[in-house]
């Protein structure tokens, strides 16, 4: 068998966190202290929200399958906070983060973990399903790479439509072997499409390794070759540097409507879901060194208060305040009402939920 | 009224619907510059231009999930599946994304896609391309199905299927695709769910859908000129929705049933409107409801015995005399 190939990993991953050298970046150099001080607080919302996660996963009250986001929190906040009016995301069921940085409320996403109709989908989504439409959030998407052609047509509407804007799709290292991912591609680059691929690689998809998963010519991103797509390598554990690269790519979209893949290296401190183990495929050393030494939410910390942005008071009551949020939500979503037997047959179809002269449908429609 | 073709039925439903909504896509395979592989979408590329006329790769998975993204944010996409066989590729996002996306967003996302094209068997063409996938696709909540048998409901019902807000499959024939009708010239839909009495009888009803109901049509013409006996003729057009109330009330004037359609006999549509009989007008019955469906193998290449694994006039014959025995 011939050797994998070694990934290429950008050099600022090499080293231990340390001053980034984005942070004069000038879409980073824009940011006000406060802009700093929110992007900071926004990143270690996701930290806490996802911590009281595995309290009430392991209490039993959330179902199914619960997939964290720690230690990727700076790829969401990072291209997210780059976003306007315009601008769409999707991604795959790792889906929080992303869901927090656009504004969703902690009490709504509980909820929606604990299957409460105060859920953001009324308990009928769970964990890989979240959606605020409003906000320019699509899901929230359970079949690995099958979020990809749907994001391809978010930014075909856009782009029908005549807007400046873009579709950032998000997805997992494992996604990059799935036939739909490689369509999308094919289809955003052939007709020119507002959008960013961005591959979240925490170097394992589920339980398998890039080098056990995945031919690539040192990096995944790379593939974009094939498809006369642009592409780059982030280090992840920087959200100066994920906002410094993904705004270039953003530009191409909006100026140029060309797509583009972003891969951004990164590390999930958890199992893939709360139902892996993690003993089988990685070491425990591995995960203390990137929680050390790369951590992007310390590392951020770090950096604000190297600017003296912040200050360890405020940031402490930053922390504190997160945490104190995430209290609250496990309260709203413990006490939160179940949806009711007669809520299973809502939302299926609008028309049904719509029905009346002006709808097409007549007839049964849902079966006893 | 024009006497039109079920093809030309189903390309003046997308010409209307062009004019009225400029929201209104056509993609697919071969659609625009090819005219389409069947001339369904003939001459929609010169009168529409390239931005509403879409040629796609062979790409269903990457050009449906395309669609049904596109649909999120007000789009309306009327896709061509160039054979529904070809649906198998994109399953995934014609089942798990445009039929779960409402449900799972607690009714925050709809999805007005169509996906249209033939599904159908008895064109020579071998297994993988003469799927019959209603049934299939019916089962799933959130998903409508239709199946139009005239060029008049081929037109009505596409128009419906445009307008609809939840994704709707237009399930065609390539067989039907010549066969001539009236077909007004005004505005019209077929609402979803709404049958259709065919043909008027008292002693017998068939009821099928699709290229089945115009070989119920020809048997019942042969059971009343050979027989002595009156067949009633319901066509269900819509799977999903299904109009119920129309075949309970053909049943309970007939007490007799003979269900007729080209999927293969387990766990077709026919099963479902069986079980509906059964149990909503079981006591009509004067006989056991009997059932013609493809003979129960991947379809074969061979054309005679093609025609022969389809239902025909001569099966529903034996079988509807069967009934009335």
């Amino acid at each position: 068998m011939a050797k994998p190939a070694v990934l290429t990993h950008p050099e600022s991953l090499k080293r231990p966190a340390g001053p980034s050298e984005y942070a004069k970046d000038p879409v980073n150099a824009a940011l006000t202290k406060a802009e700093k001080i929110a992007l900071y607080t926004k990143m270690a919302r996701i930290r806490h929200f996802e911590q009281r996660c595995i309290r009430i996963y392991q209490q039993g009250k959330i179902g199914g399958f619960l997939h964290l986001y720690v230690g990727q929190e700076a790829v969401a906040a990072g291209t997210i906070s780059l976003l306007g009016k315009h601008d769409h995301l999707i991604t795959g069921y790792r889906d929080h983060g992303h869901g927090l940085m656009v504004g969703m409320g902690m009490n709504e996403c509980m909820a929606e973990l604990t299957g409460r109709v105060t859920g953001c989908s009324q308990g009928k989504g769970g964990s890989m399903h979240y959606f605020a439409p409003d906000k320019n959030y699509w899901g929230g998407h359970g079949i690995v790479g099958g979020q990809a052609p749907l994001g391809t047509g978010l930014a075909y509407a856009v782009k029908y439509m005549g807007q400046k804007g873009s579709c950032l799709v998000y997805m997992g290292d494992g996604a990059v072997n799935q036939g739909a991912v490689h369509e999308a591609y094919n289809l955003a680059s052939l007709w020119d499409l507002p959008v960013i691929f961005v591959v979240e690689n925490n170097g394992y998809s589920m339980g398998t390794s890039q080098e056990r998963s995945t031919a690539h010519p040192g990096c995944l991103a790379k593939r974009a070759e094939g498809y006369n797509m642009a592409w780059d390598v982030i280090n992840g554990h920087d959200v100066y540097e994920v906002r410094a690269k993904t705004a270039i790519a953003l530009k191409r979209a909006h100026e140029e409507s060309k797509p583009t893949v972003l891969e951004i290296f990164t590390y999930r401190y958890f199992g893939h879901s709360m139902a892996d183990p993690d003993k089988t495929y990685r070491d425990k050393e591995e995960i203390k060194e990137y929680r050390e030494k790369k951590d992007p939410v310390l590392a951020f910390e770090q950096e604000l208060l190297r600017e003296k942005v912040l200050t360890p008071e405020l940031s402490l009551k930053i922390n504190e305040e997160a945490m104190a949020e995430a209290d609250k939500a496990a309260i709203f979503a413990d006490e939160s009402p179940d949806p009711t037997v007669a809520d299973i047959t809502k939302h299926i179809y609008w028309e049904e939920d719509n029905r009346g002269p002006k709808t097409t449908s007549r007839g049964t429609i849902i079966f006893e | 009224m024009a006497v039109i073709s079920y093809r030309e039925a189903l390309r003046a439903a997308m010409r209307e619907e062009l004019k009225r909504d400029d929201k209104v896509v056509i993609m697919g395979e071969e659609v625009a510059q090819f005219n389409g592989a069947y001339k369904v979408t003939e001459g929609l590329l010169k009168e529409f231009g390239p931005k509403r006329i879409v040629d796609t790769p062979i790409s269903e998975a990457g050009f449906i999930g395309l669609g049904i993204g596109a649909s999120m944010l007000g789009i309306r996409p009327v896709m061509e599946l160039m054979f529904w066989s070809f649906s198998y590729v994109a399953f995934d996002q014609i089942v798990n994304n445009a039929g779960n996306i409402r449900y799972m967003s607690g009714g925050l996302i709809n999805c007005p896609i169509v996906i249209r094209g033939p599904g159908n068997g008895g064109t020579n063409v071998g297994a993988t391309h003469s799927h019959t996938p209603e049934a299939i696709l019916a089962s799933h909540p959130g998903i409508k199905v239709v199946c139009p048998a005239t060029p008049y409901d081929a037109k009505g019902l596409l128009k419906a299927a445009i307008r609809d807000n939840d994704p709707v499959y237009v399930m065609e024939n390539t067989i039907l695709y010549n066969d001539k009708g009236e077909v007004p010239d005004e505005d019209y839909i077929v609402p979803l769910g709404v049958a259709d009495v065919k043909r008027v009888g008292t002693d017998l009803t068939i009821v099928a859908h699709g290229r089945a109901v115009i070989t119920s049509l020809k048997a019942a013409e042969i059971l009343e000129q050979e027989h002595g006996v009156s067949v009633e003729v319901v066509d269900l057009r819509s799977i999903r929705p299904l109009d119920e109330e129309t075949i309970l009330a053909s049943v309970r004037k007939t007490h007799r049933a003979l269900l007729v359609e080209e999927n293969k006999p387990f766990c077709g549509v026919d099963a479902q409107v069986a079980y509906l009989i059964q149990s909503k007008a079981f006591d009509e019955l004067d006989a056991p409801i009997h059932r013609v469906s493809s003979i129960d193998a991947p379809q074969i290449y061979c054309k005679r015995m093609e025609d022969q694994q389809l239902p025909d006039v001569n099966r529903v014959v034996r079988e509807a005399l069967k009934v009335l025995a």
